[in-house]
């Protein structure tokens, strides 16, 4: 392929005690992609952005970033790079306003020598620019919302606060663990859009997913995992139409044969 | 619907609705009356603390528990900060005031060194030094890194026991004392609402946020290419340092270092007046410690059983008024309400 490759784990294996939660684990994601992440519960998901994102250390196996070696760095060196990641779950600095959630990473080194989320920090206050991106990302400006103590906030709120989090960093790829998980329908329907927006503006994603519909409209390649396997890869029809994906989410016809 | 307003009409308003309808926490002054509501209040305490060795003049031995109020409440104010702001509950009191004492001392009595010299120097030295010391435990959360921190100054005892190093048991005495008793208690109250003041308004800065972020959820600030390590070092640095600086004085104070003052009552008593002023508040340790070490004084003809009262204090706030004195004076204080004219 004549794109260059963002990120690329090659061969990244994680054992807890006698659980193989990753084994052998190949990835790579270009600029510009998103890249989904889907595999029955238990099955590798988060410990895989756990092992991009440092914030577990891995047993084999290398990762890297923009075509430097990251394995085992320490999370806030990586996330200086520009790869940064939602929590699955969503926890905010509940005693802050929403908006004062965001001073948080625009704080970081990295958000002053970027500017945070396109380069505003270099013009304005904190304050401002947190409430820039918080507008950006679908909290109403004029509303009393993105003032709001986070602890008071909407799942749909929080899920998008998770994000606001990485955008202020100015990230070059963001891993969203399962941003669509626990949304109403009005509320994935909103967040779709914004998701295609953070392409546009230039950022790489990787999705771990549940919401396998939305999922498949947004990305261009789906990876599945099994038992900390990658047992398939290609377009959503590719995946789906793969026999071990069908016996993953559905179990195989011979049933005993994952007991 | 027709309601009509009548010139001279009043009603009732809550003290604080001016400030509150703004925004919390943006002072966007309107009037001096609001200016009042604000200010009153703080300057009950700083001049309250100002005032209480004037007003204890002819008592020289409360002007001494004045000075011991400021050093507890110098401890206290590091423990609200660094277990409501960093989310690190620190029992090292005791360690900070030993090792305070003991610079302080050792560049008195070694170098010669005047304490208008030895006790900045005790400060930042033994801040930093009780930061290394600390420095490995830092990953610990709750309570595990409250045992570890508890840990050092009975260590800290036992090993210049032991080495016999220091003065061994009997300590670094002759020390220089301060030049008068007003000097020794202004410094300390000075200290004290100098810290007051800066650390309130640092926990409210961009700064302060990230210390909040760390005690809210340390990964998502990791996530966010913080190294959280970095801002627990600093938070202990500055906890620690306020207690060094009290120690510091205490040596000076008694004229005299020793093991004593790696004392268990150093690492317990800042916890009891932040209980009972109402933690996160920062005030509320300084108003518990103006409590608790006065009746801790009035008890010392009891001996071992002032504990005892003690744990009934504590037990009595815990039960009935859990939020502390301050959170509770000040939610009262801004439900207070008065005639407005409409």
């Amino acid at each position: 392929m004549s794109r260059e490759s963002l990120l690329r784990v090659e061969n990244v294996s994680k054992a807890f005690g006698g659980v193989l939660a990753l084994s052998a684990v190949d990835l790579e994601v270009h600029a510009g992609d998103i890249v989904g992440i889907i595999g029955p519960n238990g099955s590798g998901k988060t410990t895989l952005v756990n092992a991009i994102t440092g914030f577990i250390k891995v047993d084999h196996g290398r990762v890297s970033f923009k075509g430097r070696e990251i394995t085992n760095w320490k999370p806030h060196k990586i996330a200086d790079m520009g790869l940064t990641r939602t929590f699955q779950v969503m926890r905010p600095y509940f005693s802050l306003p929403a908006f004062k959630n965001l001073i948080v990473p625009l704080f970081s080194r990295r958000a002053r020598r970027t500017g945070g989320w396109r380069g505003g920090g270099k013009m304005g206050s904190r304050d401002t620019v947190a409430v820039d991106i918080l507008e950006e990302i679908g909290f109403e400006r004029d509303s009393y919302v993105p003032y709001k103590v986070a602890s008071s906030l909407p799942t749909g709120y929080l899920k998008r606060l998770e994000l606001a989090r990485c955008l202020a960093l100015r990230p070059e790829l963001v891993i969203c663990d399962e941003v669509f998980s626990g949304l109403s329908m009005s509320e994935m329907a909103s967040m779709v859009p914004l998701i295609e927006k953070l392409q546009m503006e230039g950022i790489t994603l990787i999705m771990v997913e549940h919401r396998l519909r939305e999922l498949f409209r947004l990305a261009n390649r789906v990876v599945v995992l099994n038992f900390g396997c990658k047992i398939a890869e290609g377009t959503a029809e590719e995946v789906m139409g793969h026999k071990e994906v069908k016996e993953a989410y559905f179990g195989s016809e011979e049933v005993l044969s994952y007991v | 619907m027709t309601m009509s307003v009548e010139k001279g009409d009043r009603r009732k308003e809550r003290l604080d609705r001016g400030i509150k309808v703004r925004t919390d926490g943006v002072y966007a002054i309107s009037s001096w009356i609001e200016i009042t509501y604000l200010v009153l209040p703080r300057m009950a305490l700083i001049v309250g603390l100002l005032a209480l060795p004037l007003v204890l003049t002819h008592f020289p031995y409360w002007q001494r528990v004045v000075s011991i109020i400021g050093i507890y409440a110098l401890l206290a104010i590091g423990f609200d900060f660094l277990a409501n702001f960093v989310g690190l509950v620190s029992l090292g009191g005791g360690l900070y005031i030993g090792v305070g004492a003991y610079i302080a001392a050792l560049l008195n009595s070694e170098f010669g060194l005047p304490t208008y010299v030895t006790v900045p120097a005790a400060t930042v030295l033994g801040g930093a030094l009780c930061t290394m010391i600390l420095f490995p435990c830092l990953p610990l959360r709750g309570v595990y890194f409250a045992i570890v921190s508890l840990m050092y100054p009975l260590l800290a005892g036992r090993v210049i026991e032991a080495l016999n190093i220091f003065g061994g048991t009997d300590g670094i005495i002759g020390l220089d004392g301060f030049s008068s008793g007003w000097v020794e208690q202004y410094l300390l109250i000075a200290c004290v609402l100098v810290a007051l003041f800066v650390l309130r308004r640092m926990v409210t800065e961009d700064v302060g946020l990230v210390f909040r972020g760390v005690k809210d959820n340390d990964q998502a600030v990791r996530a966010s290419a913080i190294n959280i390590t970095t801002y627990k070092a600093l938070g202990v640095f500055i906890a620690a340092a306020l207690g060094c600086l009290g120690g510091a004085c205490l040596a000076h104070i008694y004229m005299w270092a020793g093991i004593s003052q790696f004392a268990l009552d150093f690492s317990i008593i800042p916890i009891a007046a932040t209980v009972v002023g109402g933690g996160g508040t920062l005030v509320g340790a300084v108003i518990g410690c103006v409590i608790l070490v006065p009746i801790s004084e009035v008890l010392r003809d009891f001996g071992t059983l002032r504990i005892a009262v003690y744990a009934l204090i504590l037990t009595g706030f815990i039960v009935f008024k859990s939020e502390g004195i301050m959170t509770y004076a000040t939610r009262k204080y801004e439900q207070t309400e008065r005639w407005v004219e409409i």
